[in-house]
């Protein structure tokens, strides 16, 4: 029998180079859904093996599947089966209004299968200097295609992204040569020294001077790709300039991938340093970003800057969440994680739409989508609702657990973060409340759009606020338990 | 001091030195010129600290660096210049003097941040670990003065030419494995830019990233 975690990484590499070599055909987009899926179905299957069976390695050591980074991977491969889904008519419209080729499809859909599989490495990967090449090859994935439109803002996003990442990810590799300098004096020369199953065995012998150092570096490299403030320039160009279905990857996958990363340093760096020096430093970082997108919120006019903006909140809290520590705060940002991804993502499929019905992102042209097409303008009405944290949306649940915790170890946080989401939250309505209500003159779309993921994350968001099923719970718990 | 001690010492120095002979070059193609013998120098001295110490992986990232920053880079970089006819771009904007200061003050920081780290290395060329990160910052220093996207991009090169001399003169180099995903990561990221400097130019008529300053939030 086939192992399961091959397939998990073969189908987005093969279906990739597959499409890349094909050309834009009638049946790409459909091949482009089923690598999609299937990459999913195998991750679900691994999932199920891994819960029934604990932690495993593939390929040698290389690869280490435990229960916190499954979780991420079957999250990550539902995401992009959703957004390959969408994207399917979506990028009919953007071609039937002239705005793409077929050598940009094919680009595209390419692209997007590699950059699933640069994901899925990064997060499966035992090695940390592996896991840095991935996350530079998920930049570079992605680089031609926020410039995907070819118009000079669209070029002028993606050379930011790729200059900013690329400073901040070379701070990050000087962070790993840090790390495995620390390392290799634990653990002597063997090529061992990345490997993160033998790292957290002798965290607590690594020099707590270099690994602070270490864990600075890697902070700020990787916090560049989550968008922590001051390092988040690139991210609303980048969502705003380059195609939706990029905008819903980038939001919904890569920044939660990034923060993976971080994670994973996160519990060396708190077993070398045995002060909450790591921790501190996020909820720092954590506090400043939450509040700084906060307030760029209100400023916004272009729909999806404005949604990319909520999401560098949506991770500054997070980051939050988890520089508090403690099994209550892992859990909640676990869960918040989860569902800032099917929400976030959600709301860039209707946002999508939408765009693409009113022929504009900007917000002040869009109008009335309740009358135009009810099924869009009430997703993207609930989407918002969802994402600003109304009860009975999972966001909520997530955001009162973050809160309370906050209120009970870190009392002078709470205001601070009442404020912020208070702000968020009247920036976000008062924009969305209008563009759902109100008049409009638009015309129908040449393809139907796919309105169906839109509302299979919600429904998921929905049901996770009401009730988490106990595998899932006992899941987040274990995750949550070796994030310490 | 031992011999080789001596001179990878030296090379380093080399290393600098032509850190900030880039710092100061105004001309795209001389500014080339100094990325490959940058290059070539990081070569020669991972190749003696390979001699001394007897690590057999050190010959392979030596040899690695050879191909790829010493040729394969340079020649990509010409060819993308002559191709897109930008030989004699001169950069009218950097002010020399005041770069140089800037950087003689990153030299200085560098130095004190390594110091502690090469304490507690044991490494041959733990001496060195100043000078990368020092090299690293002035690569950083040089992508924020410069207005063209290609000298841009060599700063964005020299600054991993500096990461590669603080993983060899802290830890005699990163495991082979990872090694090769990063000059992987290195060669498919210039390939990219080069596609992606054409996108540009077609759009802009010129390669100003002066051109690229209109998304700012208002």
């Amino acid at each position: 029998m086939i192992d399961l975690f091959v397939l998990v990484l073969a189908i987005p590499l093969v279906g990739g180079l597959v499409l890349a070599v094909a050309g834009e055909r009638t049946w790409a987009p459909n091949l482009n859904v089923i690598a999609s899926a299937g990459t999913f179905l195998a991750s679900a299957l691994l999932t199920a093996e891994i819960v029934a069976g604990g932690p495993r390695f593939a390929f040698g050591e290389a690869f280490f599947i435990d229960s916190m980074n499954v979780f991420f991977v079957t999250l990550t491969a539902f995401v992009g089966m959703t957004t390959s889904i969408f994207s399917g008519p979506y990028m009919r419209n953007e071609r039937e209004h002239g705005k793409l080729s077929a050598a940009r499809l094919r680009l595209y859909k390419s692209m997007f299968q590699l950059f699933m599989f640069t994901m899925l490495a990064a997060l499966t990967t035992n090695n940390l200097g592996i896991l840095w090449v991935a996350m530079e090859a998920a930049t570079l994935t992605t680089v031609l295609l926020v410039s995907l439109y070819r118009t000079p803002a669209s070029l002028e996003a993606a050379w930011k992204y790729f200059i900013l990442c690329g400073v901040g990810i070379a701070q990050a590799l000087f962070g790993t040569i840090l790390l495995y300098f620390a390392a290799e004096r634990v653990l002597g020369e063997t090529g061992n020294a990345l490997l993160w199953t033998y790292l957290v065995d002798v965290k607590g012998q690594l020099d707590p001077t270099i690994m602070a150092l270490a864990f600075i570096f890697l902070l700020v490299g990787y916090g560049t790709k989550v968008g922590l403030v001051p390092l988040h320039n690139w991210l609303p160009d980048a969502h705003a300039e380059g195609p939706t279905p990029v905008s819903a990857v980038l939001s919904g996958l890569l920044l939660n991938v990034a923060l993976y990363a971080i994670l994973r340093v996160k519990v060396l760096a708190d077993g070398a340093i045995h002060t909450s020096f790591a921790g501190n430093l996020m909820m720092g970082f954590g506090l400043l970003t939450l509040v700084v997108a906060a307030f760029f919120l209100s400023r916004q006019k272009d729909i999806k800057r404005m949604f990319a903006y909520s999401s560098i909140e949506h991770m500054g809290l997070i980051t939050f969440a988890f520089g508090m520590g403690g099994a209550v705060a892992n859990f909640a940002g676990l869960l918040h994680m989860t569902l800032h991804s099917l929400t976030k993502s959600a709301i860039f499929f209707a946002v999508g739409h939408a765009a693409q019905k009113c022929g504009t992102q900007v917000m002040e042209d869009i109008r009335g989508l309740i009358r135009i097409n009810p099924l869009i303008g009430w997703s993207l009405m609930l989407g918002t609702l969802a994402i600003l944290g109304m009860p009975p949306f999972g966001v909520f649940a997530s955001e009162f657990m973050i809160l309370t915790h906050a209120m009970k170890h870190h009392p002078w946080t709470t205001p601070i973060l009442l404020l912020a989401l208070g702000v968020a939250f009247a920036a976000i309505f008062g924009k969305v409340q209008p563009m759902v209500f109100g008049d409009t003159q638009a015309k129908r779309l040449p393809h139907a759009p796919a309105i169906v993921p839109v509302f299979v994350h919600l429904a998921i968001v929905l049901m996770l606020g009401l009730w988490i099923p106990p595998y899932l719970t006992r899941w987040f718990h274990e995750a949550a338990r070796m994030l310490g | 001091m031992s011999l080789s001690a001596q001179l990878i010492n030296l090379f380093a120095a080399v290393i600098l030195l032509l850190a900030f002979a880039m710092l100061a070059q105004r001309r795209v193609l001389t500014l080339i010129n100094l990325f490959a013998l940058q290059g070539l120098t990081l070569a020669l001295s991972t190749l003696v600290v390979a001699f001394t110490t007897g690590q057999a992986h050190l010959y392979g990232s030596a040899a690695l660096t050879l191909v790829l920053k010493a040729v394969l880079l340079p020649w990509i970089l010409h060819r993308l210049v002559r191709r897109l006819e930008v030989k004699w771009d001169v950069e009218p904007l950097i002010k020399v003097p005041t770069t140089m200061l800037v950087g003689i003050v990153l030299v200085i920081i560098s130095f004190n941040v390594a110091l502690p780290i090469s304490q507690l290395s044991s490494t041959i060329s733990r001496g060195t670990l100043g000078i990368a990160l020092a090299s690293v910052m002035l690569a950083f220093l040089m992508m924020i003065t410069r207005s063209k996207a290609i000298p841009q991009v060599v700063g964005f090169l020299a600054m991993e030419n500096g990461l590669f001399l603080a993983a060899t003169s802290a830890t005699y180099g990163m495991p082979m494995v990872v090694e090769l995903g990063i000059a992987l990561d290195v060669l498919v990221g210039v390939i990219i830019l080069g596609v992606f400097f054409f996108q540009i130019r077609d759009q802009f008529d010129s390669l100003d990233i002066r051109h690229l300053e209109r998304l700012k939030e208002k």
